[in-house]
C-alpha cells in the first residue's frame, strides 16, 4: 500500500510554496530586496516621474529603474509582474519557458486613460474651444489610437501575463484595494485545495504613481505630508505619524499541492497554511470602531491554519503608517494575542518601500516567506517615537530569531480585510 | 474535487432598460430589441439606458446615494432585489456570513472637470503644474471611492449588510463568467455555503465610449439585433446599463433554511483562447462540453456583434444546439461587458424557475478576450 502523502489538519491538499519573486523601490529580485530591507535602507524618494509643484506630497516609492513606453500605470503594473513572475518561476523550476502548468491569479490596480491621452486626443480632435467627450470620442474614431483600447482595459495586463507564461484557463483580474495581494494568494490556495489545479501563479502588482492617483489619496487626507526627508515620512506605529507613502512593485509567488512539489522533486520554500477574511460594512474608508472584522480576518486566518495564536513567531503589519490604520491594526492584533502582544515581534516593510498599494499584500507575503528563510525580521524603520497607545514590539532594528510561522495582515478600504499565514512546515 | 455539492440560486436582481426585476425581463425577453434605445444623448453612439428606478426601494439613506455614482448605485440596487428575491433582506445574521463576488471595472469620471482641464491644458504655460492644481481643487475629494472597483462590493457591504468578505473581479466580459466559475466551485466544494455573485455596468458616460472607440468596437448606428451586425460596417456593440445578482447556496443551506430554489447552476466552464480564425468555435466547443450542456431548450448568447467572432458564434451554437432558441442578451439589454455574464445566468434562471425550460445554456465570447459556458438546469 503506498503511504498517502500528508494533508492539512483539516483533510486538505497542503499548499506550498516553491517560487518567489519580488520588485520593488528597492530593486529587483530577492537578494537586493533582503540586503535593503535587513540593512533597513528606504526606497522612498522624492518623485522624479513627474512634476510635483503644488502638491502637498511630494515622495513616493516609485520604480524607477524600470520603465515602458508609454509611462502609464496598467503597462508599468504589467513590468513589474513579469519581472517577478519571471524570478519566481525560474525559482520554482516548474513547467517549461512560456508553459506554467496551472492557473493565474492577479491583482491589478484598478484601470482608467490616464492624462497624457486624454490630451493627445484633445489635441488630434482639432477642438480650439472647450473640450467634451464628444471631442475625445472624435479623435478615438480617427483609428490612430486603436493601440489605447487594449492598454485601457481591465482584462489586458493578466491577458499578456497569461500568454507570456502560458498560464492555463481563464486568468483572474482581482481588487480588494490594499489586501488585493493577498487575495489572489487566498484565490490560489482555493483553486488548490479544491483540486481544480496542481499549481497556481499568484500575483500583486501596482504601478499607478502618478499624478491623480496621488491626488486621489492626497484628497483623503491619507498620505504623509513628510516630505524631507523623503525615508523619514513612512514611521508606521509611530507617534508621529501622518499617513502613507506610496509604494510600487510587484509579488509574485508559484503555489503548488505539495503533493504535486514532492514528486517532482521541487524545493519548497514555504507553505500558505491558513487565509482568512471578513468584510466590513461600517463606512467607506474606516474600519468598525471596535475592530471586529479585522480581529474576525485574523482568526479565520489561524483557524483555517488550524493553529492557535501561540504558534505565531512573527506579525509581518499591514502597517501604513496612517493614524487610523496603525490604531486599529494594533488593537486587532492585541484583541486575537493578548498579553503577549508586547512581545510579539511585529515589523512593516511598508516603512521602506512604502504603500504598494494592490501589490502589498503579495510582496509582503514574499518578504514573510525570506524572513522564514533567514531566521531574521526586516526592521519598521523610523520607529524613533513610539505611540504610547500602541505598546508593541516593534521591530526596530533587524532582529535574527528562528521565524517558523509569520501572520501577514492586509487591510483596504472597503472593507476589506484578508490575512494569511505562512509558515516553514505544515501545521 | 473531493466532494461536490448541488449549487443552487434561490435569489435574483436585475435592472437595466428593461426595468426591474425577473418578470420584467422575462416579458421583454422575447421582443426581440431592448425596451429602450437612446440615439441622441451621446450621440453618434447609441445606448440602451436604464429605466427610471426609485432608488430609495433599496438604497434608503440619500447619503449613501450621494456617495455613489450612477454605476454603484445600479449594483448596490440589483444587489439588494437578490437579496429581497431570497428572502434574506430581513436576515442579519445569514447576510454577516454570506460571501460577495462581484464583477465590474471602474467608475465615472467627472466630465465636466476632465473637459475644462483639457481645455485649460492647451494654454497652460506649466502643464505639469497646471494639472496638480486643477485636480487638487476641482476634483470632489470623495469622488475616488465612487471610482475603485471594489467599492461597488464596499457599498453593498455597507448598504445591505452582506459582510463575509468581498472580491472583485475585473476585466470585461470574462470577469462576470469568472465570478460565477468561482462562487459555484466554491460552494461546490464546500468551502462557503451561500453567496451573493454579480456586476454592474452604467453604459450611460461618455468616458467609456471613448475607449470602446478606440479599436472600433463600439457601434455608431441604430440598434440592430446582434446576429444581424454582420454586414460591412454594421458590426460592434450597443452599451447597456444594467447589473445582475444572484444568490447562491449549496442545495443543503437553501434546503435547511426553507428557501425557494430557483435552478441549479452547474459548473461553470470558461478559458481564454489566443484569437485566431476558427479558436472561439473550438472553444465554445469545449467549454460546452466541459459545462456538461446536453439538450437546451434555449440558449442566451452574450455575444457582443463584433465581427468575426460573433458570426463563429453563430455557427458553432447552430451546431451545439441547433433545436434551441436562441436569444443574444444584446437585443434584451444591450451589451454589458463584466455583466453579461451573471446577466444571462439570471435570465436563464428565470425561464426554468417559470418552467419555460429545463436546461438553459449561456455563453459568453468576449470581445477581446475570454470564453465561457454556464448551465442552468431545473432544480
Amino acid at each position: 500500500m503506498t503511504k498517502q502523502f500528508p494533508r492539512d489538519a483539516k483533510g486538505r491538499p497542503l499548499v506550498a510554496v516553491t517560487g518567489l519573486g519580488i520588485v520593488t523601490s528597492l530593486g529587483q529580485g530577492q537578494a537586493d530586496n533582503w540586503a535593503a530591507l535587513t540593512a533597513g535602507r528606504s526606497g522612498i524618494h522624492t518623485i522624479r516621474r513627474f512634476p510635483t509643484e503644488g502638491l502637498r506630497t511630494r515622495i513616493a516609492g516609485t520604480v524607477d529603474f524600470l520603465d515602458t513606453d508609454p509611462l502609464v500605470a496598467p503597462a508599468l503594473s504589467q513590468r513589474f509582474a513579469e519581472e517577478a513572475a519571471e524570478e519566481a518561476i525560474a525559482q520554482a523550476g516548474i513547467g517549461a519557458a512560456g508553459d506554467f502548468p496551472g492557473a493565474l491569479f492577479i491583482a491589478v490596480p484598478p484601470v482608467e486613460m490616464e492624462w497624457p491621452q486624454r490630451q493627445a486626443l484633445a489635441e488630434a480632435s482639432g477642438q480650439t474651444g472647450p473640450v467634451t467627450y464628444t471631442d475625445l470620442q472624435r479623435a478615438a474614431a480617427s483609428r490612430r489610437f486603436d493601440a489605447w483600447h487594449d492598454l485601457f482595459i481591465f482584462g489586458s495586463v493578466a491577458d499578456h501575463i497569461a500568454e507570456r507564461f502560458g498560464t492555463k484557463g481563464s486568468p483572474i483580474s482581482l481588487s480588494t484595494a490594499c489586501s488585493s495581494g493577498a487575495t489572489a494568494i487566498q484565490l490560489g490556495v482555493e483553486a488548490i485545495r479544491r483540486g481544480e489545479v496542481q499549481a497556481a501563479l499568484c500575483i500583486g502588482t501596482d504601478g499607478s504613481v502618478n499624478p491623480e492617483s496621488l491626488i486621489r489619496f492626497s484628497l483623503l487626507s491619507a498620505l504623509s505630508t513628510q516630505n524631507d526627508p523623503p525615508e523619514g515620512a513612512s514611521k508606521p506605529f509611530s507617534k508621529n505619524r501622518d499617513g502613507f507613502v506610496m509604494g510600487e512593485g510587484a509579488g509574485a509567488l508559484v503555489l503548488e499541492d505539495a503533493e504535486a512539489a514532492h514528486a517532482r522533486g521541487a524545493t519548497i520554500l514555504g507553505y500558505v497554511l491558513g487565509c482568512g477574511e471578513k468584510g466590513d460594512g461600517f463606512h467607506r474608508t474606516r474600519s468598525s470602531p471596535d475592530g471586529a472584522p479585522g480581529i474576525a480576518a485574523i482568526r479565520a486566518a489561524l483557524d483555517d491554519a488550524s493553529l492557535s495564536p501561540e504558534a505565531i513567531d512573527t506579525i509581518n503589519a499591514h502597517g501604513t503608517s496612517t493614524p487610523e490604520n496603525d490604531k486599529m491594526e494594533a488593537m486587532g492584533c492585541a484583541a486575537v494575542f493578548g498579553e503577549r502582544i508586547g512581545r510579539l515581534p511585529i515589523s512593516s516593510n511598508k516603512s521602506m518601500i512604502g504603500h504598494t498599494l494592490t501589490a502589498a499584500g503579495a510582496i509582503e507575503a514574499v518578504i514573510s516567506l525570506l524572513t522564514i528563510a533567514h531566521g531574521r525580521i526586516p526592521p519598521t524603520i523610523n520607529y524613533l517615537v513610539p505611540d504610547p497607545a500602541i505598546p508593541l514590539d516593534v521591530v526596530a532594528s533587524a532582529r535574527d530569531m528562528s521565524v517558523g510561522r509569520v501572520l501577514s495582515n492586509s487591510f483596504g478600504f472597503g472593507g476589506q480585510n484578508t490575512c494569511l499565514v505562512l509558515g516553514d512546515e505544515p501545521a | 474535487m473531493s466532494e461536490t455539492r448541488d449549487v443552487v440560486v434561490t435569489g435574483l436582481g436585475l435592472v437595466s432598460c428593461a426595468g426591474e426585476g425577473i418578470e420584467a425581463h422575462l416579458a421583454a425577453f422575447g421582443a426581440g430589441a431592448p425596451a429602450r434605445t437612446d440615439t441622441e444623448t451621446f450621440a453618434p453612439y447609441t445606448v440602451h439606458p436604464v429605466a427610471p428606478l426609485v432608488l430609495d426601494g433599496q438604497i434608503p439613506k440619500k447619503s449613501d446615494q450621494r456617495q455613489m455614482e450612477p454605476w454603484q448605485r445600479l449594483g448596490v440596487y440589483a444587489a439588494g432585489l437578490a437579496l429581497d428575491s431570497a428572502g434574506v433582506k430581513a436576515d442579519a445574521t445569514l447576510k454577516a456570513a454570506m460571501h460577495l463576488v462581484v464583477a465590474c471595472g471602474g467608475g465615472e469620471r467627472d466630465t465636466a472637470v476632465d473637459g475644462a482641464i483639457l481645455t485649460g491644458l492647451r494654454e497652460a504655460a506649466d502643464p505639469g503644474a497646471y494639472l496638480n492644481e486643477h485636480l487638487l481643487n476641482d476634483l470632489r475629494p470623495t469622488l475616488f471611492l465612487a471610482q475603485l472597483s471594489n467599492l461597488l462590493a464596499g457599498n453593498i457591504a455597507i448598504v445591505h449588510g452582506v459582510t463575509g468578505a468581498s472580491r472583485t473581479f475585473m476585466g470585461e466580459e470574462a470577469a462576470g463568467t469568472d465570478a460565477l466559475r468561482i462562487a459555484q466551485a466554491r460552494i461546490a466544494s464546500g468551502q462557503v455555503a451561500c453567496m451573493l455573485v454579480g456586476g454592474s455596468y452604467s453604459a450611460e458616460r461618455p468616458d467609456v465610449m471613448v475607449v470602446h472607440e478606440l479599436g472600433g468596437y463600439l457601434r455608431a448606428k441604430p440598434f440592430r439585433p446582434v446576429f444581424s451586425r454582420d454586414a460591412e460596417g454594421e458590426d460592434g456593440f450597443i452599451l447597456g446599463s444594467a447589473a445582475a445578482f444572484l444568490v447562491l447556496e449549496s442545495a443543503e443551506h437553501a434546503h435547511a433554511r426553507g428557501a425557494t430554489i430557483l435552478a441549479r447552476l452547474g459548473p461553470v466552464a470558461s478559458d481564454r483562447t489566443r484569437r485566431e480564425a476558427g479558436s472561439t468555435a473550438r472553444s465554445l466547443h469545449s467549454l460546452w462540453q466541459a459545462a456538461g450542456v446536453q439538450a437546451p431548450d434555449a440558449v442566451i448568447s452574450g455575444a457582443t456583434g463584433v465581427v468575426t467572432i460573433t458570426a463563429e458564434e453563430g455557427e458553432a451554437l447552430s451546431r451545439l444546439a441547433p433545436n434551441a432558441t436562441r436569444t443574444a442578451l444584446g437585443d434584451v439589454v444591450g451589451h454589458t461587458l463584466e455583466v453579461t455574464a451573471p446577466f444571462g445566468a439570471a435570465l436563464a434562471v428565470g425561464l426554468v424557475a417559470r418552467g419555460e425550460a429545463r436546461e438553459v445554456a449561456v455563453t459568453t465570447v468576449g470581445h477581446r478576450r475570454g470564453e465561457g459556458v454556464i448551465r442552468v438546469t431545473a432544480a
